[in-house]
């Protein structure tokens, strides 16, 4: 409940937030929503030299198309994305983030930071796995775009290199007509998901474009099921095709037996979950 | 002891602290500040007893460093009345028997307040799905949606 | 002289009055005064330092580096807590525990050492800077592994302990028990675990202890339930004289049972505080308080029911095994080792029983013993109801018709049930029927009937119980040797105002709103004319405190009983006053009157002045009194719960779709408050039953020891309720109430996971342990067998 000592410094600028990363390197942790960090501060299973809070850096709070990709920022927190007028073409989003933690917690969470932390039973992770997104990094190299499956490495192990921040997130603009569902199993709101299955589609009339599969808490970290969304392309989601799938997200998932459920349960819920997300489709038969 | 002096704006009155970086927003409230209306209840930024609004918004005072509102105002539950008048929210507790030990009520009723100013008129879904960051163990929440409908019916702004 | 009184019972607040609560006035502005609200000069802080192991002998332990951190003033240990006979304690259930660890470490969070600091902050880098060397021994996590021929002893430290029993207890009539079975036609079985669970109110234990060397006082402000019974026991502990220790119970966040016992963090605080002379402060966190304080349940039932064909219960037998922990710390009548589980089935009409318990030692936090039980009442009405759904479906009979025909019926009362206690009211088929037509039963099985067409699993669950409350008769209720009466003291001013203080202690149960209402109703002194106050044992009436739905039938009957001395005296004063002889004086709410002329009349208010002012010759002035009242027998409220659910088969996710509860608690003082702790009840019903409990591994590692992992549910999962009422007056309480702060609790879960079984009734399987957690459910379904939830788990 009480926090060992550490640093604390405020930068108003990016560049002196990079400076001050620069300057301690592993001892300093990034401070944006805090939802995550300050809890295990506060319990001391982290204990950081230094917090580098950037919630003064400008222009960070925006999601928008950028550069041809919805952009969001390093401050964008997670309320802004639930009640977001803006996300009719991602739809798994905007199913997502309603499920995030709990609605005081999406206040100041963000999607950025909730990426970064790589918790296998986050959730976000997920989203951006299954929608080919990727984090836009910054730092004494200049800026790096890292496709989402490379930037998680390890449970709560991110790909960004000393000295650099996350400052955004991309996602590409779908071609095809988009659907999108998040499905999660939690006990509770605020409990970590039992499993949890995002599911995205691109769609020209009856036909699936692309799709993208990805599943939370299955495993060391989300896991992206690459062979489910090749059955998917190309179909028109047959029964056939639909039951495919699942079964081998089911089979992709690599989950632990634990409080939450035995392996065999948590696989299942991963296979119905897939199926109903895709029947939910509008196409669905 | 790398202690800063930071100036909140609390319940609308300037207040400046000095306090070491570690310290939560909730103790400065509590300690720092004398303002004991705010509670805590746990350790792992569940339960929502300690929730104030930072900048309007509702926030858990208690995973949230007391640095980080340097220059922002906080509201707390002891700035929800104005002079000796109730907020609405405040009335629609004790005319529905919102609460019963009292201890998450302040918390309780930011996270209200916080709906009512995004969404005047919730259903009683949306209420129970506002408050689903704030436990108690005491009313079975039954009440508790029932007082804040009490409060939005009160705050609407008469029929014309 | 007055007019004739018109009052208003229900407009002066008096009895079944909605009255709005007077505690609302400070929570609502947020100034309420909560223990670590308290802030004293000088005022210090207090951390524990806990185990992070099961069960170990304590090596070394280092406290140098904590001395030197800055603001740290004293970093105590059990080697010298021993040196003032303080490292052990003895327990409400005449067992010892420890205060601070000395030899071994018996439960993963058991209390090591603490450190006290200028701020808290200071006091938790000392905690941290203590170093402690453990070597591990194998811990036990269940009673079974308690049992077993080689178990570890865990209590070595007991002179004569050569295992892991606790105890051992017995009650009813084997023999003739044993001939009903034999004579049975059909026999039901079941055996199942009810989980360990925790009260968790969302405020933590805490206390300030100030020890005042100027004037040998300790006064502690502390989060008890029972400020008297504390007091006793720091006497005992701390061997400090009663008249120099003020107990303060302030505003109390939640009790439900988890504030009765003496913590050895009070202790702590306490003894740094004599040994600096400065107040200290000691607040748990949340982890603390889930992982060492006094937990919930945690019993293991194997039991069976002797039937005719015909669906009547010929006796019934079980055995229950209870997980105490690493101490008997249990707060509950001394006589009673597992508390009234043999209050069990005393709404039935069953000639024979026998019951047989033992409790273990375990590699866990002490306690079983609270959490809106009752003493254990929870736990029987629990296997009560599991297992007459068993046997209703047994039987192939329907499970509201097997209750209608086993029910005690009006006419029956008195009845004496097989385990020796006396149930004096009730109308328990009525409140079935209510019920049962309340949830539309007929049409509900017609629903359910072609939901199953479609694959769709619903499900409906009955609960109906009445359970013993208002303990206890000083012939055989007692703790510490204290007799279970309560208390009340009433001061009538000259104004007719007045201050009433009773030996509860309200945690939320609104007692300074409802016992004012019966002082209303006695004295027609409208209810906001009398302050209410409790918790404080300098001023307060000697009391038992409020835990076990007791305060009603035992302080509320007290409350009752002095209003009525004073009426008696007022009666005196208002024939002087009148000039007439007291048996020509009549009363009305509010006012004497000649019974001859109705139109002359004293009101209340004139007597209380008279009491003062214009005394009688020969009459003590004043109109103060007190009452402790010493209950005749318990109260019997009934509770009859139905609840309808869908169950997903593919996810093992199931839905609640209607509460439905009928309540017969007698009469009702103040509705609105009945219908709150009802509600609350059931939320902690629907909490046990569907996510909420706290468990092991293999190596005694807590499951469940913080809100991550202990499960309370929000808002948004819980159902809605639709509350029904039956109101039997209890023929010996003063006012016909039973009291009710528990009925839910005790009686709500089995409705739950009746309903929940019954959506499977395909699937043959019988039982699944609380809570039905989904992928329990799931199991379940799949594998077409029994799910338990005993540990050890994997973690």
């Amino acid at each position: 409940m009480y926090p060992a000592r550490f640093r604390y410094e405020a930068p108003e600028s990016l560049g002196g937030a990079l400076e001050l990363l620069r300057t301690y390197g592993e001892e300093a942790k990034v401070l944006a929503g805090g939802q995550s960090l300050i809890p295990m501060v506060k319990l001391r299973f982290a204990t950081p030299e230094l917090l580098v809070d950037i919630n003064g850096l400008p222009d960070l709070g925006y999601h928008e198309v950028r550069d041809g990709a919805l952009e969001v920022g390093a401050l964008c927190r997670h309320v802004d994305l639930e009640y977001s007028t803006g996300l009719d073409r991602w739809p798994l989003m905007a199913s997502a983030a309603p499920l995030i933690a709990d609605p005081i917690v999406r206040n100041r969470g963000t999607l950025v930071g909730s990426v970064c932390h790589a918790d296998p039973q986050g959730d976000w992770a997920s989203v951006m796995l299954a929608l080919n997104g990727s984090i836009v990094a910054t730092g004494p190299n200049g800026r790096r775009v890292v496709p989402a499956g490379e930037f998680v490495t390890g449970p709560f192990q991110n790909a960004l290199l000393p000295g650099e921040i996350a400052i955004a997130a991309r996602i590409p603009v779908p071609t095809g007509t988009p659907f999108g569902r998040y499905l999660k199993l939690e006990r509770r709101v605020g409990d970590f998901a039992t499993a949890g299955v995002a599911v995205a589609l691109e769609l020209a009339g009856r036909t699936v474009l692309t799709a993208g599969v990805a599943l939370t808490g299955v495993g060391a970290n989300n896991i992206k099921v690459v062979a489910a969304e090749q059955v998917l392309a190309g179909s028109a989601l047959e029964p056939e095709v639909v039951e495919e799938a699942a079964r081998l997200a089911a089979e992709a998932a690599q989950p632990r037996t634990d409080h939450r459920g035995s392996a065999d349960y948590k696989r299942h819920v991963v296979r119905t979950f897939v199926t109903r997300a895709l029947e939910l489709t509008p196409v669905a038969v | 002891m790398d202690k800063r002096s930071i100036t909140v704006t609390v319940n609308g009155a300037t207040r400046t602290a000095e306090v070491e970086p570690r310290l939560l927003l909730a103790h400065l409230l509590r300690q720092g500040l004398g303002l004991t209306g705010t509670h805590i209840g746990c350790d792992t930024t569940n339960c929502g007893a300690c929730t104030v609004l930072v900048d309007n918004t509702a926030v858990k005072s208690c995973t949230m460093l007391a640095v980080q509102t340097d220059g922002h105002e906080v509201t707390t539950v002891e700035g929800m009345a104005k002079a000796s008048e109730l907020h609405p929210v405040q009335e629609g507790f004790r005319e529905e028997h919102g609460l019963q030990c009292g201890y998450c009520t302040p918390g309780m009723m930011m996270s209200a307040m916080a709906l009512l100013q995004r969404n005047p008129d919730p259903t009683e879904e949306e209420v129970r799905w506002a408050l689903s960051g704030n436990l108690c163990r005491c009313t079975g929440y039954q009440n508790i949606v029932k007082a804040v409908l009490w409060a939005a019916a009160k705050m609407k702004p008469a029929e014309v | 002289m007055t007019n004739p009184s018109q009052l208003d019972e229900i407009g002066i607040g008096g009895l079944g009055a909605s009255r709005k609560r007077v505690e609302d006035a400070r929570f609502i502005r947020g100034r309420g005064n909560y223990v670590d609200d308290i802030t004293l000069p000088g005022m210090l802080h207090m951390e524990i330092l806990r185990s992070p192991v099961a069960h170990a002998r304590i090596k070394s332990i280092d406290t140098s580096k904590a001395w030197e951190i800055p603001g740290v003033r004293l970093v105590l240990t059990g080697e010298m807590a021993a040196q003032r006979n303080l490292a052990w304690m003895p327990t409400l259930s005449y067992d010892t525990q420890a205060v601070l660890a000395t030899d071994k470490v018996r439960f993963q969070g058991q209390e090591v050492a603490c450190v006290v600091a200028d701020d808290p902050y200071t006091a938790k880098d000392g905690c941290e800077a203590i170093v402690v060397e453990y070597e591990p021994l194998p811990a036990i996590v269940n009673p079974r592994q308690a049992h077993a021929p080689d178990a570890p002893i865990i209590r070595d430290d007991k002179e004569g302990q050569t295992d892991n029993t606790c105890y051992a207890w017995e009650v009813g009539d084997k023999a003739a028990t044993d001939r009903a079975f034999e004579q049975a036609d059909v026999v039901s079985k079941l055996s199942l675990h009810y989980p360990r669970s925790h009260p968790s109110p969302i405020e933590n234990c805490g206390a300030v202890a100030s020890y005042d060397p100027a004037t040998e006082k300790l006064t502690v402000y502390m989060t008890t339930q029972a400020p008297h019974i504390i007091r006793a026991a720091v006497a005992l502990v701390a061997e400090l004289p009663e008249h120099m220790i003020r107990i303060v119970s302030p505003d109390i966040g939640g009790g439900f049972g988890n504030k009765v016992p003496v913590y050895p963090g009070y202790v702590c605080a306490i003894l740094c505080s004599i040994l600096l002379g400065t107040p200290v402060k000691w607040i748990e966190d949340k982890s603390g308080n889930l992982i060492s304080t006094g937990f919930a349940r945690d019993m293991y039932f194997d039991g069976e029911l002797a039937l005719r064909r015909d669906g009547r219960i010929l006796g019934v037998r079980f055995h229950a095994d209870t997980d105490q922990g690493a101490f008997f710390s249990d707060a509950q009548p001394s006589k009673f080792k597992i508390g009234l589980v043999h209050s069990a089935f005393a709404c039935y009409d069953i000639p024979t029983g026998h019951i047989t318990a033992r409790g273990a030692y375990t590699n866990k936090a002490p306690g079983g013993v609270a959490y809106r039980c009752s003493f254990r009442v929870t736990e029987a009405m629990f296997f009560q109801e599991r297992i007459i759904a068993a046997a209703a479906a047994d039987l192939g009979m329907d499970p509201a018709e097997f209750r209608r025909i086993n029910l005690v019926r009006d006419d029956q009362f008195p009845y004496r049930t097989p385990f020796g206690f006396l149930t004096d009211s009730g109308q328990y088929q009525k409140c079935l029927d209510i019920g049962l037509a309340a949830i539309d039963y007929e049409q509900f099985l017609r629903e359910k009937e072609e939901a199953a067409k479609h694959g769709r699993l619903l499900g409906i669950g009955i609960s109906t119980m009445t359970e013993p409350l208002g303990a206890g008769n000083s012939r055989e209720y007692d703790i510490l040797g204290i007799k279970m009466f309560d208390s009340a003291e009433l001061r009538v001013h000259p104004t007719g105002k007045a201050i009433l203080r009773t030996g509860a202690k309200t945690q939320g149960q609104g007692h300074e709103t409802t016992w004012a209402q019966i002082v209303a109703h006695e004295l027609g002194i409208p209810a906001a004319d009398v302050v209410v106050e409790e918790g404080d044992t300098d001023t307060a009436p000697f009391g038992m405190g409020t835990y076990a739905s007791r305060s009603t039938p035992v302080a509320g009957a007290a409350v009752a009983m002095v209003a009525r001395k004073i009426r008696a005296k007022a009666r005196k004063l208002a024939a002087h006053l009148l000039e007439v002889s007291e048996e020509d004086v009549e009363w009305e709410l509010g006012r004497f009157y000649i019974r001859s002329a109705p139109d002359r009349g004293v009101s209340i208010q004139e007597c209380a002045a008279a009491a003062y002012g214009n005394m009688p010759d020969g009459m003590e002035p004043g109109l103060e009194n007190n009452a402790y009242y010493d209950p005749p027998n318990l109260t019997w409220p009934f509770a009859c719960y139905i609840v309808t659910v869908e169950v997903d088969p593919e996810s093992g996710v199931w839905d609640v779709l209607r509460v439905v509860a009928v309540d017969d608690c007698g009469v009702r003082i103040n509705p609105m408050i009945v219908e709150g702790q009802i509600m609350g009840g059931l939320t902690e019903a629907y909490a046990m039953s569907n996510m909420q409990f706290i468990t092991f591994d293999a190596d005694g590692n807590c499951v469940g020891s913080n809100y991550m992992d202990y499960l309370l549910p929000t808002a948004w999962e819980t159902p809605g309720f639709e509350l029904h009422e039956v109101v039997t007056p209890c023929p010996h309480h003063p006012l016909g109430a039973k009291g009710v702060g528990e009925c839910a609790a005790v009686g709500g879960p089995a409705a739950f996971v009746n309903a929940v079984l019954d959506a499977l009734s395909d699937t043959g399987v019988r039982n699944i342990d609380m809570p039905l957690l989904p992928d329990r459910v799931w199991e379940a379904i799949n594998s077409g067998q029994n799910v338990s939830g005993a540990p050890p788990v994997r973690s």
